[in-house]
Parts: C-alpha cells; sequence; structure tokens
C-alpha cells in the first residue's frame, strides 16, 4: 500500500526508542520506512514492504516505547511507527486511541493512575484524588509546566490493599511503580524517583506460612527470581514427565482431572487442547490470558509476582501438548512487577533450555513472547485480546469460528487464563496425579480455587481453598467483616459479576453451587459491603466502569451502557431526594439489561447490566 | 441523455454480457475449479422449512422466506461486521441472540426471529440509536422495508431514555480521552451530535447520523479501494470515524472515490452536492430519475447510476449487484460527471 504520512520527522529520542524495537527484528529503517537513503549489501535503499507489514503485531511494542520514552504519543513518533511497520497511519491514530494508557495529547513525563474503583473508592482512593487534585489540578488537565499529572484509573489489582495506584514515569530510564496503600507522600516519591516501601506479603496473601496450599505453596517460600530455587521446590518436574509421556497422554490425563477454565466461562480445559491439536493448520498458537482486569481481581497478580517459573513452565507444557512452538503471554499493562518477574523467568529458562528450539535437549520446541497490555478490559476477551496481540483495537470478534480453529494470526490457538495453567504441573508432575487432582473439590467443580477477598473483611488477600467451601467459610478463613461492623452484602464475580445478600453465605462455591443461586464464581472476586459502605456510588461506578470499557463495536453495548449510567443516575438523584425509585425507569433500566446481555457480541455487554440488576432485586439494599 | 423515473433502471448496455458469453480464447486462461457439489442446508425460520447454500448466512434463509428482517450494517458487497446488532434472532440451544446477516445457516438449526427476545432486542437497539444518532436519513435503501417502518414494527420510543443531551461543539467528540468520561447527572441522554465536517468540495461528513457501522472504513480499506484513509479511533461511546489525529480529508490519505458515500447506510458521508441542496430545501427524491450507464473515462466500463433532478446529476452510485465495480467507483465516475452539468458546452 502506499503510506500517506503527512507529519513532521520524528524527534531523535523518538526515532531511537522506535528503532531500539524494531532495529533486531526488521533491520534498521531504510528510505521505505522513514530511514536515510543507504545502499544496502543487496544493492537496494528501499527495503520494507511485505515483512514489515507482516510484524503488525509489534505495532503495541512500538508505541509502549514511544510512551516509555516521551510519555506521550505524537503525530511525528506515530508517524514513524506507521512507516516502519507500514500500517496505515489511520489505523494505527484507531489503536493508539482505543487504548487508556496511551496518551495522543502531550503531558507531563510522570503520571499517577489513582484508582478510584469499586475497592478502593471508599477504602481512601477518593480522599487520594482528592488531595491529588487539590495539588495537580484537575485529573488529566495538568498545569502548564507542572512535573506530573494524575487521572482516576479503572481496577489496578491491588484491591486487598487498596486505595491503589500506579505511578509511571517516562524518560530514557522509564520507570512505572505500583503503590498500595497508596497516600500523598509514597505517590510524591515514586514521582520523584524516591524509593517506596512495599507491603509484606502476608498482606496479600495472607495464607502465608499455612500447609496444604497446592498452587499458591510456593509464593513466599521460593525465590521467585531464582531458577534453582523453584526446581529445588518441584519445579519442572511435570514438564519433563510431559516430554516423557507425549501430547496425547498429557491432554488425556488434563482432560482426566476434570480441570476447567478459571477465567470465568468454566470450558473443560482438556477438550479445549484436544480440539486444538486436531486441527490440521499450521502454525498453532498458545496464549495466556494475564490481562487480569475485572474489578476486584488480584489472584493472577500475586501469582506471577512470587512463582513466574510456575507460569513459564505451564505455558511449556500447553505449547507441547497442543502442537504449537509459539506462547504469547499477554500481560495487563499495569502490572510492571509481574512483567518485570516474568520476563526475567522466561530468559532464564531460555538460558537453562527450557524454553526455545530443542526443550531439554527434545525435538519440542516452544519459545514465550511477553506482551503488555495498555489499559483495555475489553482485552480480557478472548478475541479482543488476540486483535490487540496482532496489532489491532481489542474488539472482539463473532463466535463462531471459536479460537481453537481460529484463533491468532488466523490460526488454531489454546487460550487459557493464568490460574488455570497454574494448576497443570499439580495435574502432570506424577503418575496419578490427576487422578488424585480429580478428587479434590466436588464432583461439578474439581481442584483447588483462588478467591480474591477484599471489601469489609478483616484480612483481605488471596485465598486458597478447594471448590466447595462455603461462602461463609470463606469469609470466616479471612477474619470475617471486622468488629463492630455488619455485613450488608457481597458482590461475586466483579463488575461483571452479581450482588448476593447475607442469606447466601451458606451457597457452596462451585460453580453449580453458583448457578443454582443465580450467581458466578466469575473470576474469583468476593467483595464485602458493610452497611456504611455507598452502595448507590458503587453501583454508579461500575456502570461508569462499562460505559469507560465498552470497546464501541456494537449498538447494545456502546450506547446501553451510557444509557444504563444515566438511569442509575436517574435512580440515585431520586433516591437522594427521599423519593421511591420510579417503576418504569427501574423497567426500563431491566428491558435495556435483557437487550444488552441478549444483542452484545461479546462478554462485556452481556454482563455489564448484571451486577446492577442484581442489586436492585435486593430488597431494600440501593432504595432506602 | 435517456431516464426513467425513480426505481426504474436503464439496463441498455449489454456490451460486459455480450463479452462474458464469448468462448475461452486459450485452454491457457486459468479457470476456476468448479465447485464441489455440496448438498443445500436445510433449517427451519419460524417453524417453516427452508434450504440455503452452504455458506449462506440465516440472513438470507429469512429473504429466502420472506421473512423481513431489518439490517443497518450489513450490505451485500461488504463483509459483515454484525455491529448494529438490529438483525438478531434466536437459535434454537445458544445462550445469546445471533446476528443473521453473518451466522451462516447450519443443517438443522432452528431459528425464530419473533419470539419476546428477538423483538425487545430489537426495540431496544433501534431505540438506543435512536436516541444517539440522527435518523432522519437512515435505512432508506436497505432491503425489507425503511426505519420509520421498523421503529412503528418493533414498537421503538427513543424518547423512553430522556431528552436528547446539547451537541458536541466542532471538534470536541474527537478530542476525548479514552477511558474517561464526564459522569452524567442523568438529566439527559448523550448523543453523538456535532456540526458536519465539511472540509473538500465533494462530500461532506455528517457524523451527528453515523451509527458506526464500520462500512465505510471497510469500504475505504479491505474491502474495496485499499486506501486506509479513515478507521475507527477512541473507544466505547467516543468511538468515532476518524482520519489519523483527524486532520482534514484533504491532508490525509483520501482519494475521493467516495465508496464511503455509496455505502453509509445513514446519509452521515453525502455529496455536497446533496448536502447543499438539502440544506437550500431543494432536494427532491420525487423529482429526480435514475439512468444506469457506462462511465465516459476509463476502459473497465463501470456500470453508473446517475440521480439526475433538473437536468442536473446530483449523485452517482454504482449498483452492488454490478459485476463490473461491485458497487465501487474511482474519484471520475463518482465526482466527473460535472461536465455534463455545464449546459453551455453539451
Amino acid at each position: 500500500m502506499d503510506l500517506h504520512v503527512v507529519a513532521p520527522l520524528p524527534s531523535p529520542a523518538e526515532r531511537a526508542a522506535v528503532d531500539a524495537l524494531l532495529d533486531p527484528v526488521l533491520g534498521p529503517a531504510t528510505t521505505w520506512s522513514g530511514g536515510a537513503r543507504a545502499i544496502g549489501a543487496d544493492g537496494r535503499a528501499a527495503r520494507g514492504g511485505h515483512a514489515a507489514r507482516a510484524r503488525r503485531d509489534l505495532l503495541l511494542p512500538a508505541l509502549h516505547a514511544l510512551m516509555d520514552r516521551v510519555g506521550w504519543i505524537s503525530p511525528p513518533g506515530l508517524g514513524y511507527v506507521a512507516r516502519r511497520l507500514t500500517v496505515p497511519p489511520a489505523e494505527a491514530y484507531g489503536v493508539a486511541t482505543f487504548y487508556a494508557l496511551f496518551s495522543t495529547t502531550e503531558r507531563p513525563a510522570a503520571v499517577i493512575h489513582a484508582c478510584d474503583d469499586i475497592a478502593c473508592r471508599d477504602a481512601g482512593g477518593e480522599t487520594l484524588c482528592a488531595d491529588l487534585e487539590r495539588r495537580l489540578g484537575p485529573a488529566g488537565h495538568p498545569a502548564p509546566g507542572a512535573p506530573a499529572t494524575w487521572l482516576r484509573s479503572p481496577c489496578l489489582g491491588r484491591c486487598e490493599l487498596a486505595p491503589a495506584a500506579l505511578v509511571t514515569v517516562a524518560g530514557e530510564q522509564p520507570r512505572a511503580v505500583e503503590l498500595a496503600p497508596a497516600d500523598a507522600a509514597n505517590v510524591r516519591a515514586a514521582v520523584e524517583g524516591n524509593p517506596t516501601r512495599s507491603a509484606p506479603l502476608a498482606a496479600s496473601l495472607p495464607q502465608l506460612g499455612t500447609p496444604g496450599r497446592r498452587i499458591t505453596g510456593r509464593i513466599g517460600v521460593v525465590d521467585p527470581a531464582s531458577l534453582a530455587d523453584y526446581r529445588a521446590h518441584g519445579g519442572y518436574r511435570a514438564l519433563a514427565r510431559v516430554l516423557a509421556i507425549g501430547p496425547e497422554q498429557t491432554i488425556a490425563e488434563v482432560t482426566a482431572s476434570g480441570l476447567v477454565g478459571r477465567g470465568g466461562a468454566a470450558f473443560p480445559t482438556g477438550r479445549k487442547w484436544a480440539a486444538v491439536a486436531a486441527q490440521p493448520a499450521r502454525p498453532r498458537y498458545v496464549v495466556c490470558n494475564a490481562d487480569e482486569s475485572e474489578p476486584g481481581t488480584f489472584k493472577d497478580r500475586v501469582v506471577m509476582e512470587g512463582d513466574p517459573f510456575a507460569l513459564v513452565e505451564a505455558m511449556t507444557i500447553e505449547g507441547i501438548a497442543v502442537g504449537a512452538e509459539t506462547g504469547y503471554l499477554y500481560l495487563r499493562g499495569e502490572y510492571p512487577l509481574a512483567e518485570a518477574r516474568l520476563r526475567h523467568a522466561i530468559a532464564e529458562a531460555e538460558s537453562a533450555g527450557l524454553l526455545g528450539p530443542a526443550i531439554l535437549g527434545t525435538e519440542h520446541a516452544f519459545r514465550i513472547e511477553l506482551r503488555r497490555g495498555a489499559g483495555a478490559y475489553i482485552c480480557g476477551e478472548e478475541t479482543a485480546l488476540l486483535g490487540s496481540i496482532e496489532g489491532r483495537r481489542g474488539e472482539p470478534r463473532n463466535k463462531p469460528p471459536f479460537p481453537v480453529e481460529v484463533g491468532l494470526f488466523g490460526k488454531p490457538t489454546a487460550i487459557n487464563n493464568v490460574e488455570t495453567l497454574v494448576n497443570l504441573p499439580l495435574i502432570l508432575a506424577d503418575d496419578g496425579a490427576a487422578e488424585a487432582y480429580a478428587q479434590i473439590g466436588t464432583p461439578g467443580s474439581r481442584g483447588p480455587k483462588l478467591f480474591c477477598l477484599s471489601g469489609a473483611v478483616a484480612r483481605p488477600g488471596v485465598y486458597e481453598v478447594d471448590f466447595g467451601v462455603t461462602l461463609g467459610e470463606l469469609l470466616a478463613l479471612a477474619g470475617g467483616v471486622p468488629e463492630g461492623r455488619s455485613l450488608r452484602t457481597i458482590l461475586l464475580g466483579g463488575a461483571a459479576g452479581v450482588f448476593v445478600g447475607p442469606d447466601a453465605l451458606g451457597m457452596p462455591l462451585t460453580l453449580e453451587g453458583a448457578r443454582a443461586a443465580g450467581a458466578t464464581l466469575g473470576s474469583g472476586v468476593v467483595m464485602a459491603f458493610d452497611e456504611q459502605a455507598d452502595l448507590a456510588g458503587t453501583l454508579r461506578r461500575i456502570a461508569a466502569f462499562f460505559r469507560d470499557e465498552s470497546c464501541g463495536q456494537c449498538v447494545p453495548c456502546r450506547v446501553g451502557t451510557v444509557r444504563q449510567e444515566e438511569l442509575l443516575a436517574r435512580l440515585e438523584r431520586t433516591v437522594a431526594a427521599g423519593g421511591m425509585p420510579d417503576a418504569g425507569q427501574l423497567g426500563l433500566l431491566r428491558e435495556l439489561g435483557q437487550a444488552m446481555r441478549d444483542a452484545s457480541i461479546c462478554g462485556l455487554g452481556q454482563t455489564a447490566s448484571s451486577a446492577i440488576e442484581s442489586a436492585l432485586r435486593i430488597p431494600g439494599l440501593v432504595a432506602g | 441523455m435517456s431516464g426513467q423515473e425513480h426505481g426504474g433502471h436503464t439496463r441498455g448496455f449489454e456490451l460486459f454480457h455480450i463479452f462474458q458469453e464469448l468462448p475461452a480464447r486459450s485452454s491457457e486462461i486459468p479457470v476456476a475449479p468448479e465447485p464441489d457439489p455440496t448438498e443445500p442446508v436445510a433449517l427451519t425460520v419460524d417453524d417453516r422449512p427452508v434450504e440455503v447454500a452452504p455458506g449462506e448466512t440465516i440472513l438470507d434463509a429469512c429473504r429466502a422466506l420472506g421473512v423481513e428482517t431489518p439490517t443497518l450494517c450489513h450490505a451485500p458487497n461488504l463483509t459483515p461486521v454484525n455491529a448494529c446488532r438490529v438483525c438478531v434472532v434466536e437459535v434454537e440451544g445458544q445462550r445469546t441472540l445471533a446476528p443473521a446477516c453473518s451466522r451462516r445457516a447450519e443443517a438443522g438449526m432452528v431459528v425464530r426471529t419473533e419470539t419476546e427476545r428477538v423483538r425487545t432486542a430489537r426495540k431496544v437497539v433501534l431505540e438506543l440509536l435512536g436516541s444517539s444518532v440522527d435518523l432522519s436519513l437512515a435505512g432508506r435503501h436497505q432491503p425489507d422495508g425503511g426505519l420509520a417502518g421498523w421503529m412503528e414494527r418493533y414498537d421503538a420510543d427513543p424518547a423512553r431514555f430522556g431528552p436528547a443531551a446539547a451537541p458536541a461543539e466542532a471538534g470536541e467528540r474527537d478530542a476525548r480521552p479514552t477511558g474517561h468520561h464526564h459522569v452524567p447527572d442523568g438529566s439527559a441522554a448523550e448523543t453523538v451530535a456535532q456540526p458536519v465536517k465539511v472540509d473538500n468540495d465533494l462530500y461532506v461528513r455528517d457524523y451527528s447520523k453515523c451509527i458506526l457501522c464500520y462500512k465505510c472504513v471497510e469500504a475505504c480499506g479491505t474491502d474495496a479501494q485499499f486506501t486506509f484513509a479513515i478507521a475507527v479511533a477512541g473507544r466505547g461511546f467516543d468511538a468515532r470515524i476518524s482520519t489519523e489525529w483527524d486532520v482534514p480529508l484533504p491532508t490525509s490519505a483520501c482519494v475521493y472515490c467516495g465508496n464511503c458515500i455509496g455505502v453509509c447506510p445513514t446519509g452521515a458521508l453525502m455529496f455536497r452536492s446533496e448536502h447543499e441542496m438539502r440544506a437550500a430545501g431543494t432536494w427532491d427524491e420525487s423529482a429526480q430519475t435514475v439512468t444506469e450507464t457506462i462511465c465516459p473515462y476509463c476502459g473497465v466500463g463501470c456500470t453508473l447510476e446517475l440521480h439526475v433532478q433538473e437536468d442536473q446529476v446530483v449523485k452517482v452510485l454504482s449498483p452492488s449487484d454490478s459485476s463490473v465495480t461491485g458497487g465501487h467507483l474511482c474519484i471520475k465516475g463518482r465526482f466527473g460527471s460535472s461536465f455534463v452539468n455545464e449546459k453551455p458546452g453539451r
């Protein structure tokens, strides 16, 4: 295609940032792709075209490179990326403006992303926002010459230590610091580049030190940076056994274990793998969905930060099982610590021959590419995630065809969530382990399960239990509602989940138990609200979240999420004025919810009304 | 210039059909292999049995039975994006409704188009569109009736969502930050209303009428023109069709083929001539004739439909079922008729 790039030349810093990423893959820029005229060894001055166009998947990494270096995506910077990758500038602009972590307007190098989502807002998040507004002006509107600006952020996945903030500072040595609990002092320290203290691991994993945990057992025990330590604690035994028993037996054992996806849809993992392995098309891909963004969810983060090699080993096992040689690990952009630890783990595994062209000396090849998300909840939807890896807007695709047939780059793809994958070493490490695994939990929900407890509980954090404990038992494990307060409602499954009342405490936490109660376990969120909680405000925040995170592709979700927020605003005003909610407005809200659930393309629109409707069904919860 | 009443087409020029019937000159010309003989796909729509060819959609099955199905983002000459969701139907055994325009018919499928769920979804989708977009010119040329008819059929009342909010200022919607919005107070329903973009002599972009059906992006891109001057930018309700950095069309990669106008189902993209006549109140479709002819410029021989009012060519389209154009033209065919309008030179 004939690119039409009108912008002026990129700055040396922008060019260097992009070149550092792309030169090793594509070679230096030529006259075709925005470089200087220089005759290459093949006698040509312009190379690019097909080779560059085939690497559109580098678009997001290139935009990240600009953000990290200069703090925003300028017209010349975007134009240069577009030329180097032969992406039409209008499309590149469409991608750059899709992701909330990218900025197409100039702003200070330091940006404070303050979480005001459902777990943080009542736990000091709004106080922090008010303080930031006092010091730095309104969100997103920095004063001229200000050293930093701030933005409100959706859930940052640190709900157990609310309120959370993420500070990013662009420059030659870009920094990203996660703060939880965040306050004025540590935010300032992070902006200025001074060290900040992080909370002890036990604050995120209260079960630390208690025995019997299967998935989280190594966290806090092994050094997350040490491959030797991981192997000393049973790591890579499963991979060695998988190489010995072969792909077919591996898939058979995963099927026999009864493992189902932990991302929310609960699809049998063995069946998914078998479907991919049966496809004639090649290459096949493995994708790990580490775009954990459901408000209230932080379990995958704790696992990836504490036991990164487990995920690397699990992805390798999956690749061997389905016959894929490349795996993509799509990590949400707000997890810089997990990113650093996973990158280190991947590099260590590569140097030890546990990743690469001949894994442990066998003919099996597998490599892992880590891709960083850029602030889009929708990219947790599997087909949107695929689009995002491919360098496109994170817009979900219609299913069928399903990714097992037509997935990444149009090829058969197995997509699994982090928690699902880290169950694999448990299932495959020993002969008979799969059968033993199938005995854990209940006949309908097998294995251990991670839950994310936050809100009004004494000891919030990630809890590992076997499927089958009741909601009440889980809350008790977390110390129950703090002394002197009383439980009003629990949000199960996150913003896309449902509110249940205290009468649901006897509900067994299983897939079938949740289904029977008209609830969902979703991503394992258990967020408790006491009688002081601002529930009307929480519902408004959920509605605002879906309005912000809708990709905008289909009408029911794009417009429906706006109308839902407006209807809630109306409802809130009525209730605040002491009135009763108007029955007609409530009916309209339900009708809108049904249309969104039935007619939206993907799970975001289909569940955007779920929590709100469930709250309005509980008598007296919101309205008086 | 010969012409007929609006709606009738002059199909005088048969040269291409003659060419197509000529025997192949040489056995060396590659010929596509015969498709494998395949069984038709049998399904039921509203309890009526119907057969369609493999690869055809539920919409094809509905149309074969005469089951009227509203569509906005669907066009026969574009890849379905199924973004508007007005065509959703219930497929037995499926959790959610399916877009008829893109879901392939499968043997044994049981499709229902008149259930309460389908009616509610179509009604609410029409209301969501009606409450956020200017639909005054929408869906007029879509098959199976126009938008007004669908609104009535599904008892859609966009006003249920409250009075429309004030329109945005020029450029305001193009500059909204992603992932952040003004919290509404619920007193009014937000819309996409904004001033018309007039930045060139050939066509205008009135995004107050845009339902974001992606058709123009597809026509500008891989479905027809491969120019990629426009794409969807932004996210959620703030998503919009945009050039890079919202630059005016003359600065963008646009080549003025006008294929985006040809596929726009809502009148958001419009010949400047039509836009100005509408503004002046002189646009009168009942006084227009449509003449089918062949483009006078190059040797491709594109089929043109000249829309003529008072002896002036006011709009040029091409039928989407034309084997030459597939409905798509270039700047000369689309906009090169002004010499016809110059009376002294005729």
